[in-house]
């Protein structure tokens, strides 16, 4: 059984003005390689304008598990929300 | 779907019942509030099996998938029938690479898996153990086959595993061309010659009921795609969406003038749908078991496309192994 090449995790911009969003992974040898395995992969009909190209093992993901921990605290600081504070209607352009 | 056995599940319930059922129970609860399911969160190992193997049988599908539609290539009627068909055959390659992928996320290697369908332990879908005899052939697949696979694909947008509904929705994007291009090259043969016609309707009468067999067995004979209902993996039964395909298909072939082979299909008003002929299950089980008439082959020219190719794949090691001997120097 033959080894597998690295695997890359591919991001296209798909129009100007937006950011790079992931869609999916590709495995090659070396990073231009990847991008052009992710080219005829993921952008047949014009998917994109921009390719990123990331070896998967470089990405540092948070644990679902500490997913309370990291994210909830946001849900009690609800100040930071502009709903938190109350402005008379008669007060404009705020 | 593309898969032969589909709604199969992995490991029996006494195997989950080892595993902490506080955690198996969050995890239903998620997957019945039709949250989905990501590659790091905890699931049961039956799900992570079936899953695995349910999206590389679809991945190899699109694989060998390619090859029936690859004999044509070459013999296309025109320049732009060729263009077409290898703008489909790209899209299956790519179909197969997403698949691979979601199913890598589960901690299966690619490897293993080419392995797996190269040796002949994996399975891909029978409807690919038929031969394509004559051009019209590409025009029903594209129409029935494609047709049958997007009816599939739908409803596996919303599956429970996320990479695997978001390559879905990717392949959905893709497959809707994969049809009309089909229907078209049938509206052509049905406009031209008598002989054209007839070829075409020997098409449709080769292609029908392995197409309606692509929907896999009859519910009451599918005893574990009730487990894969539950777990969402699965979002509708085999026999509802074959009805709908048959309903869907039948108006398709009066358009072209083409009569579906079986002598049972009529119109019923009370149920509002098609009544249908009982489908040859022996023989989809055959073909299941490998005796389709070009299960060899199919198998013989995937491998050779695999060794032939293997010089391009050292290529690729002896450039990259060099550019970093340069960087380093
Ligand atoms: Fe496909
Ligand atoms: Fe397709």
């Amino acid at each position: 059984m033959s080894q597998d090449w690295p695997l890359w995790e591919v991001f296209i911009r798909t129009k100007g003005g937006l950011s790079h969003r992931h869609v999916g992974s590709v495995h090659a040898p070396d990073g231009e390689m990847a991008l052009r395995h992710a080219r005829d992969t993921y952008t047949r009909r014009l998917e994109g304008v921009s390719l990123w190209i990331a070896r998967s093992s470089d990405i540092v993901a948070s644990d679902p598990d500490q997913a309370g921990a990291l994210f909830e605290p946001a849900a009690d600081k609800i100040y930071r929300h502009p709903t938190f504070y109350d402005i008379p209607d008669v007060v404009r352009h705020i | 779907m593309y898969t032969t056995e589909l709604g199969k599940t992995d490991g029996s319930l006494a195997q989950i019942s080892q595993e902490d059922p506080a955690l198996v129970e969050a995890f239903e609860a998620r997957v019945a509030a039709d949250e989905f399911i990501e590659p790091k969160d905890w699931m049961p190992e039956a799900y992570r099996r079936t899953l695995v193997r349910q999206i590389s049988q679809h991945a190899h599908s699109e694989i060998v998938g390619m090859l029936p539609e690859g004999n044509w290539l070459t013999r296309a009627p025109s320049l732009r029938r060729k263009a077409v068909l290898l703008a489909k055959i790209q899209d299956e390659a790519g179909h197969g690479l997403y698949l691979y992928c979601a199913a890598e996320t589960l901690g299966v290697s690619r490897a293993e898996m080419i392995d797996a369908l190269h040796t002949g332990r994996a399975k891909y879908s029978t409807i690919f153990n038929y031969p394509t005899l004559t051009w019209a052939d590409i025009g029903a697949i594209g129409w029935l086959v494609d047709g049958a696979a997007i009816m599939n694909q739908v409803p596996l947008q919303r599956t429970s595993y996320g990479p695997y509904a978001r390559a879905m929705v990717r392949v959905c994007k893709e497959e809707s061309f994969h049809q009309r291009q089909g229907y078209e090259i049938m509206m052509a043969m049905c406009a031209g010659t008598p002989d054209q016609k007839a070829m075409a309707q020997d098409a449709l009468d080769r292609w029908w009921w392995p197409s309606l067999m692509m929907f896999g067995p009859p519910d009451d004979n599918s005893p574990n795609s009730a487990q894969s209902m539950r777990w969402r993996i699965k979002r509708d039964s085999n026999d509802e969406l074959r009805q709908k395909f048959v309903d869907i298909t039948k108006p398709q072939a009066d358009h072209l003038g083409l009569e579906i082979p079986d002598k049972d299909l009529k119109w019923n008003e009370a149920r509002g749908h098609y009544d249908f002929g009982a489908i040859d299950w022996e023989e989809f089980y055959a073909v299941v078991r490998g005796e389709g008439p070009v299960a060899k082959e199919r198998m013989k020219a995937r491998r050779e496309a695999w060794e032939q190719g293997a010089w391009v794949r050292d290529a690729a090691d002896a450039h990259e192994a060099k550019q970093r001997a340069r960087a380093s120097a």
